[in-house]
C-alpha cells in the first residue's frame, strides 16, 4: 500500500480542519440535494388539500394522463391552511382545497388567481352549490365548488327511533343521553345549534352566542365524546354511540357496505350545508397544469372518484358525475333537491366573531 | 515553558471544536426557536405591535385556565400512580429475579416501547370501548349489567399514560437499585433493623434520586403530551397541549399558541426547580 505524501494523515489532522472539511462536504451535498429538489418541484403540482384528495385512486389517473406528480399536503380547517400558506414562499403551492365560504378570505389576502368560467363545467353544477356569492368576488371567479354535503344528524337506524331523528330537539333531550357523539368542528355544530334555536346560520351575531352556548352545553351533557373525523366516525361505526351530531353522508356513505344501518336525516329545523372548493394560487408556477387539475377534478370521472374517496364520501358538485346507481343510492343523490332546499350554509363569521365562536366551543369542551 | 503554553492553548481549542456541534445544535434548535416563540407570544394574531394580550387571555379566560388545572391534575395522578406501580416492579426485577433472567425480564418490561405510540393509544381505546375486552369481561361475568364508560374519559387518558410511564420509571428505578451496594443493607441488619425498617430508612432514601429522575421525566413528557388525551380522552376535557394545538390547527394563531407554550414551559421549569436537589448528576 502506498501513501500519497500530499494526503494529510487523518491521525495528525487538527479536529477543526477535519470539521471544516466535513462541513464543506455537507454543504456541497446539501446544495446538490436542493438543486435536484427544485428541479423536481418545477415538474410537479403542489396541492394543499383535504384528506379526500390524497386518495391514489383519484390522483393516479391525472398523474398518468399528464405526466406530472401531484405533491399533496393535507390540512384541516381554513385557519390551518392559511397558516401553511403564510409560512410558505410565493409559488410553493399551485392549488388549494378550501371551504367555499372562505374563498373571499383568500382573495382578500391576494392569494388566488381568477379562474376562466368558459373552461369549467359551471352549467353542470347543482345550482345551490355554485355559491357565487362566495366563489365570485368583484365579478371574477376565484373558486369552484367540487364537493358538498351536510352536517346534520348521523345515526344508526337500528338503535334510534327514526321519528326522533327528524328534529334537532332529540339531541338535547334525555332519551339518547350517553349515546351521542359530537363532531369536533365548531362552525357546523354551532350552525346546528343556531338552527335548533331558530336562527339563520348566515345571520349570526355576537348577541346570539349565549343562547347558542346553552344549546351546545345541553348537547355536551348528552355526549359521550367530542371527536374529530376518525374518532367520531369510529364511535358511530363501532356502536360506542348511536348518534353523531354534525354527521352526514360524509360519515355514513363510506361505511355503507360494512354497516348499512348507518344513515342520516335532514331534520325539520334544517341542516348545515358544507361545500368545498378548489382555488388556484396567483403565484403558481404551473398555472396550466393547475387548471388541468381543476378541470380533471370537475370532470364526471374526477367527480365520481372524489365523491367516493377513501377518506370520506360526499356529494359531487357536478350533476353529471359518473357514479354507479348503487353509489348514487348510498349518497341519496335523487333526494338532493329537497335536502338542498332545507339546508343552510356554513356560518361565515368575520375574524372577531370567529374568535368568539371558538371561545364558546372551548368552553363547551371544558364543560363537565 | 513554550511547549506547556502551546499545549495549554491547544487543549481549549480542541475542546471548543468538540463542543461546537452541541452548542450549535442547541442554539439552532432550542435557543433560536425559543426566542422566536417568545417574540411571537408578544405579538397580536392580526398584526400590530407589542402586546401582552395573549398572556392576559390565558389568565382571564376560565376555560384556558382550566386546561392548565386539568393538565396538572392528570400529570400528578399519572406520576404518583406510575411511581407506585413501577417501584415494586423494579424492586422485584432487581432483587428477586435471578441475575441471568434480569436482561430478558427487562426486555419484556419495555416491550410495549417497541409499538408506535399512536397505535398503542388506539389499542387502549379498543380495549376500553363499550364493546371492548374489559367491558365484555365485566358484563359477561355478571359483575355489571351495563358496560361502564371507560373510553373517552380522564380515566382512559390516565391508563394510557401510566402504561407508558411505568416502563420508563421501572428502568430508572431498576438502574438505581442495581447501583445500591449490598453493604448498606448488611450494615442496617447488623445494627438491628428489620427488612421494613431497612427499606424505609436505607433503601428508599438512597433510591430517591432514581425515583425523582423518573418522576420528573414522567412529569415533563406527560404534561406536554397531545396524542394520549386526544385519542383516549374523547375531548371531554381539554389539556394544555390540546389547547395549544387548537390555536394552531383552527385559527393559525401562532402568537397565542406560543404564549400558552411558554406558560407550559414555565410550569415545567418550576417542576425542575422543585426536583433540582435530586436531579443533579453527581458521583460521590
Amino acid at each position: 500500500m502506498t501513501i500519497n505524501p500530499n494526503t494529510p494523515n487523518p491521525t495528525t489532522r487538527k479536529p477543526l480542519s477535519v470539521l471544516k472539511s466535513h462541513l464543506h462536504a455537507a454543504c456541497a451535498a446539501t446544495a446538490l440535494l436542493l438543486a435536484t429538489g427544485s428541479l423536481a418541484q418545477a415538474a410537479d403540482l403542489n396541492a394543499l388539500i383535504w384528506c379526500d384528495h390524497a386518495d391514489p385512486a383519484l390522483l393516479q389517473p391525472f398523474e398518468e394522463a399528464n405526466g406530472v406528480k401531484v405533491n399533496v399536503k393535507e390540512f384541516e380547517g381554513t385557519g390551518a391552511g392559511m397558516a401553511i400558506v403564510e409560512q410558505s414562499q410565493p409559488g410553493d403551492w399551485d392549488v388549494m382545497v378550501i371551504d367555499s365560504i372562505d374563498i373571499p378570505r383568500g382573495v382578500e389576502k391576494g392569494l388566488f388567481e381568477p379562474l376562466p368560467d368558459d373552461k369549467l363545467p359551471l352549467a353542470d353544477l347543482f345550482p345551490q352549490v355554485k355559491m357565487d356569492s362566495y366563489t365570485v368576488v368583484d365579478g371574477k371567479r376565484y373558486g369552484i365548488t367540487e364537493k358538498f354535503g351536510y352536517n346534520t344528524i348521523g345515526y344508526n337506524k337500528t338503535k334510534v327511533d327514526l321519528a326522533d331523528m327528524q328534529s334537532l330537539a332529540a339531541l338535547t333531550g334525555d332519551k339518547y343521553k350517553g349515546k351521542i357523539a359530537i363532531y369536533d368542528y365548531y362552525l357546523p355544530v354551532i350552525g346546528m345549534a343556531a338552527l335548533a334555536i331558530g336562527k339563520k346560520t348566515t345571520e349570526l351575531t355576537e348577541a346570539d352566542l349565549p343562547a347558542i352556548k346553552q344549546e351546545l352545553l345541553k348537547m355536551k351533557a348528552n355526549a359521550k365524546l367530542v371527536g374529530e373525523v376518525t374518532a367520531s366516525q369510529t364511535a358511530l361505526a363501532t356502536g360506542e354511540v348511536d348518534i353523531l351530531v354534525g354527521g352526514g353522508e360524509w360519515v355514513t356513505a363510506g361505511l355503507a357496505k360494512e354497516n348499512p344501518a348507518l344513515d342520516f336525516s335532514i331534520p325539520r329545523e334544517g341542516a348545515v350545508l358544507w361545500s368545498q372548493s378548489l382555488a388556484m394560487f396567483k403565484d403558481s408556477k404551473n398555472k396550466d397544469t393547475a387548471l388541468k387539475f381543476i378541470q380533471y377534478i370537475m370532470s364526471p370521472e374526477g367527480q365520481a372518484r372524489l365523491a367516493t374517496s377513501a377518506c370520506y364520501w360526499g356529494m359531487p358538485a357536478n350533476t353529471k358525475a359518473a357514479l354507479s346507481d348503487e353509489q348514487k343510492k348510498i349518497l341519496r343523490f335523487d333526494e338532493q333537491p329537497d335536502f338542498l332546499a332545507r339546508a343552510q350554509p356554513y356560518p361565515a363569521p368575520d375574524a372577531d366573531l370567529d374568535k368568539k365562536m371558538q371561545d364558546v366551543w372551548t368552553e363547551m369542551l371544558q364543560a363537565q | 515553558m513554550n511547549s506547556a503554553t502551546n499545549s495549554g492553548r491547544a487543549l481549549p481549542r480542541a475542546g471548543w471544536a468538540l463542543v461546537t456541534p452541541a452548542l450549535g445544535w442547541t442554539l439552532l434548535f432550542f435557543v433560536l426557536p425559543f426566542v422566536a416563540m417568545g417574540f411571537s407570544s408578544l405579538t397580536a394574531h392580526d398584526g400590530g405591535g407589542f402586546t401582552l394580550a395573549n398572556y392576559g387571555q390565558f389568565f382571564t379566560n376560565p376555560a384556558y385556565w382550566q386546561a392548565m388545572v386539568n393538565s396538572l391534575q392528570v400529570t400528578a395522578i399519572v406520576t404518583v400512580v406510575s411511581v407506585l406501580l413501577a417501584y415494586p416492579f423494579a424492586w422485584i426485577l432487581a432483587e428477586q429475579v435471578p441475575e441471568r433472567w434480569q436482561r430478558l425480564a427487562l426486555m419484556l418490561a419495555v416491550l410495549p416501547f417497541w409499538t408506535s405510540y399512536v397505535v398503542r393509544s388506539y389499542s387502549w381505546l379498543l380495549v376500553l370501548a363499550q364493546n371492548g375486552v374489559i367491558n365484555r369481561a365485566l358484563t359477561g361475568s355478571g359483575l355489571f349489567s351495563e358496560p361502564l364508560q371507560l373510553a373517552n374519559t380522564r380515566l382512559a387518558t390516565v391508563i394510557g399514560f401510566v402504561h407508558f410511564f411505568v416502563m420508563l420509571l421501572t428502568l430508572t428505578i431498576f438502574a438505581n437499585l442495581k447501583q445500591l451496594s449490598p453493604s448498606y443493607r448488611k450494615a442496617a441488619a447488623d445494627l438491628g433493623a428489620g427488612p421494613v425498617r431497612t427499606f424505609l430508612h436505607v433503601v428508599l432514601p438512597l433510591t430517591l434520586p432514581g425515583i425523582m429522575v423518573g418522576a420528573f421525566l414522567t412529569f415533563v413528557l406527560c404534561v406536554g403530551d397531545y396524542i394520549t388525551p386526544q385519542i383516549l380522552g374523547g375531548n371531554n376535557e381539554l389539556l394544555m397541549p390540546q389547547l395549544v394545538m387548537m390555536q394552531i390547527g383552527r385559527r393559525g394563531d401562532f402568537p397565542l399558541a406560543s404564549a400558552l407554550s411558554i406558560i407550559l414551559m414555565a410550569v415545567v421549569t418550576i417542576a425542575y426547580l422543585a426536583c433540582a436537589r435530586w436531579l443533579k448528576i453527581e458521583r460521590a
